[in-house]
């Protein structure tokens, strides 16, 4: 068991070390570039951690920024510095794939409120020399695209060829679409909706209880008092990601099946597989995630409301869009039902919109725009090869 | 732009294509794979759009790059406003809805014109099939049994005719097809294109 716990020394090291000083390219903003926020402050300085992938043509017209979700970060495409994983879309993003790096310039930055090098509650607050904690603002969807417009400024590229997420990741896309319409010439929003339901908050909320309700929260300043909430962060990931995946997938996987035992215990031990999956699950998210951080996205994307902040009239946050989007959705997703795309595909057709919609028939729930999904791809591909025509970017070879 | 790899659509099709203007804004109703959208989009020049009922044909069409939705002509084209299209496009589409005449309405509310073929009902085999064999015709324009036909609303040109009167929409012009595909002479009388007219094309405006 040493080495299992040097092992996890290793990791939290490495996880503390990525907050302030990550290993992928990191954007700094001084005190003469300060970040405004929707709570009514400014932060500065501050700094955003993104990679890249790809190569940016002659006239920077090949650009795509990738958008992560909740849990995400900027290691999209390459080996994770954390976990030693592969980075969470390489299903979709790289050389040949729907997302082609052979062709486009994808930029792909960790989100504001995030733990992987971006200014959030983790980093160091330069005003007191320790960390942020809940003294950093609440930050919101629009905040976080206001950062990565900063970065694809700082990188001296005026139009995105496309912005593309799902989820959390998504909600940025349409952010973008609606705040900066000029700057996206398309628009790729998966799983996602122009506001966060109701339901959705609620399952929230008992996340956010659970790691406040942990002793070692210590009202937040646990990185001061050498604690970490580690059993009400790994609580809330178990809770979260139950609602990613969709209950015949669970069944499909897991039945009722018992865990490395023939008959129940008649205990609290982790009896059933789905259990033991779950445990490892918010386990494993514990070693490369700050609870805090946690509280901060999970709060954004509660806020995010479109259509909010045009009077209650989502169309009206499209309108005179010049920019062509490609909806998507999975028919078994429950935190992002289809019916939330159709409201954005509604939006979009009342302003006259260039808009594609696909519902992907699959039964493994929200997670699916993560998995090896051929509809998804196919999609992806012929929307931004067909965007890509029109916008006069070179295919890779010569020949689309 | 056109793609040499794109085969020529079926004549219907490019009847369909010779009544668009070069350049102009297009709905597609009912678009199927998308072969009529990237015909036009390349052939035509045109911005064109697709609704799609079916998920197969929806996802096929965004693969290949054309701008389509999956949705339903019956309720989707309420979310339309007026004038947002130079022309509406209905192939083959018509007697698969349910409301055939608010879908005709929306189309020329939504369009400057609108575009519409339907298989004609009127035709001699299916006169023929009904008088002599008592039976539901099912022809190589019209594959399916009675049970399990998303035909609903079947008409003929003459029906069609009367219908635009009602919703005050004038024809501009009407191909009629015979069986081999090949249109009908234009002098003929309407009798004769509702008796030899395989499929019709309608191009009407407000």
């Amino acid at each position: 068991m040493t080495f299992e716990r040097d092992k996890d020394q290793a990791a939290d090291l490495q996880r503390q070390r990525e907050i302030d000083h990550p290993s992928s390219a990191v954007a700094l903003f001084g005190t003469d570039e300060p970040l405004h926020l929707d709570a009514g402050t400014a932060i500065a300085p501050w700094q955003i951690a993104y990679q890249t992938y790809g190569t940016l043509n002659a006239d920077k017209s090949n650009a795509i920024l990738l958008c992560h979700a909740l849990t995400g970060d900027q290691h999209a495409a390459n080996v994770h510095p954390v976990t030693g994983k592969p980075g969470w879309w390489t299903t979709l993003v790289g050389p040949g794939r729907p997302v082609d790096t052979d062709r486009f310039f994808v930029i792909c930055a960790n989100v504001l409120g995030g733990c992987m090098g971006t200014t959030g509650p983790a980093s160091l607050n330069p005003q007191t020399g320790r960390v942020y904690g809940l003294d950093l603002p609440v930050v919101t969807i629009a905040d976080m695209v206001r950062s990565q417009a900063m970065l694809v400024d700082r990188l001296g590229i005026d139009t995105l060829f496309a912005v593309v997420g799902g989820s959390m990741g998504g909600m940025q896309v349409l952010q973008w679409a609606a705040s900066r319409p000029e700057r996206v010439f398309a628009a790729v929003p998966i799983a996602t909706g122009a506001r966060h339901s109701s339901q959705n908050i609620a399952f929230h909320e008992v996340g956010r209880q659970a790691i406040m309700a942990d002793p070692d929260w210590r009202s937040g300043r646990y990185l001061d008092a050498g604690t970490r909430p580690s059993k009400g962060l790994s609580v809330a990931r178990m809770a979260a990601h139950i609602t990613y995946m969709s209950e015949q997938a669970l069944h499909r996987k897991f039945g009722r099946n018992l865990q490395d035992r023939p008959t129940l215990t008649f205990g609290f031990d982790a009896d059933f597989q789905i259990e033991s999956y779950l445990r490892h699950q918010g386990l494993s998210f514990v070693d490369r995630f700050d609870a805090n951080s946690y509280l901060y996205v999970t709060r954004a994307m509660d806020y995010f409301d479109l259509s909010a902040d045009h009077d209650g009239v989502l169309a009206r946050a499209f309108q005179g869009t010049k920019t062509r989007f490609c909806v998507v959705s999975f028919t078994s997703d429950w935190l992002f039902p289809t019916r939330e795309s159709r409201i954005v595909v509604h939006a979009l057709n009342a302003v006259a919109a260039n808009v594609s919609f696909v519902e992907v028939e699959t039964d493994r729930g929200h997670d699916s725009f993560l998995l090896d999904e051929p509809e998804l791809f196919r999609t992806v591909r012929g929307f931004l090869s067909g965007a890509a025509r029109a916008r006069g970017i070179a295919p890779p070879g010569g020949s689309d | 732009m056109a793609n040499p790899h794109l085969p020529e659509p079926r004549l219907d099709l490019r009847l369909i294509a010779d009544l668009v203007d070069r350049g102009s804004r297009v709905l597609d109703v009912g678009c199927g794979d998308g072969a009529l959208l990237a015909f036009l989009n390349g052939a035509r020049g045109v911005d064109g759009r697709g609704i799609e009922i079916s998920q197969a044909g929806v996802n096929e069409c965004v693969a290949r790059g054309l701008s389509v939705i999956q949705g339903d002509a019956d309720t989707d084209l309420a979310e339309y406003p007026d004038d947002s299209f130079d022309y509406v496009i209905l192939s083959q589409t018509l007697q698969a809805t349910r409301e055939p005449k608010r879908v005709l309405e929306h189309l020329l509310r939504i369009g400057r014109r609108a575009i519409v073929s339907f298989p004609n009902f009127g035709h001699w085999r299916v006169r023929m099939s009904l008088l002599f064999k008592g039976r539901m015709p099912v022809t190589e324009n019209l594959p399916y049994s009675w049970y399990d036909t998303p035909n609903i609303h079947f008409c003929t040109i003459r029906d069609f005719v009367a219908t635009t009167r009602e919703i005050d929409a004038k024809v501009e012009r009407a191909v009629a097809l015979d069986a081999a595909g090949k249109p009908i002479p234009l002098n003929a009388p309407w009798a004769f294109w509702n008796i030899f007219g395989e499929q019709a094309v309608f191009l009407l405006r407000r």
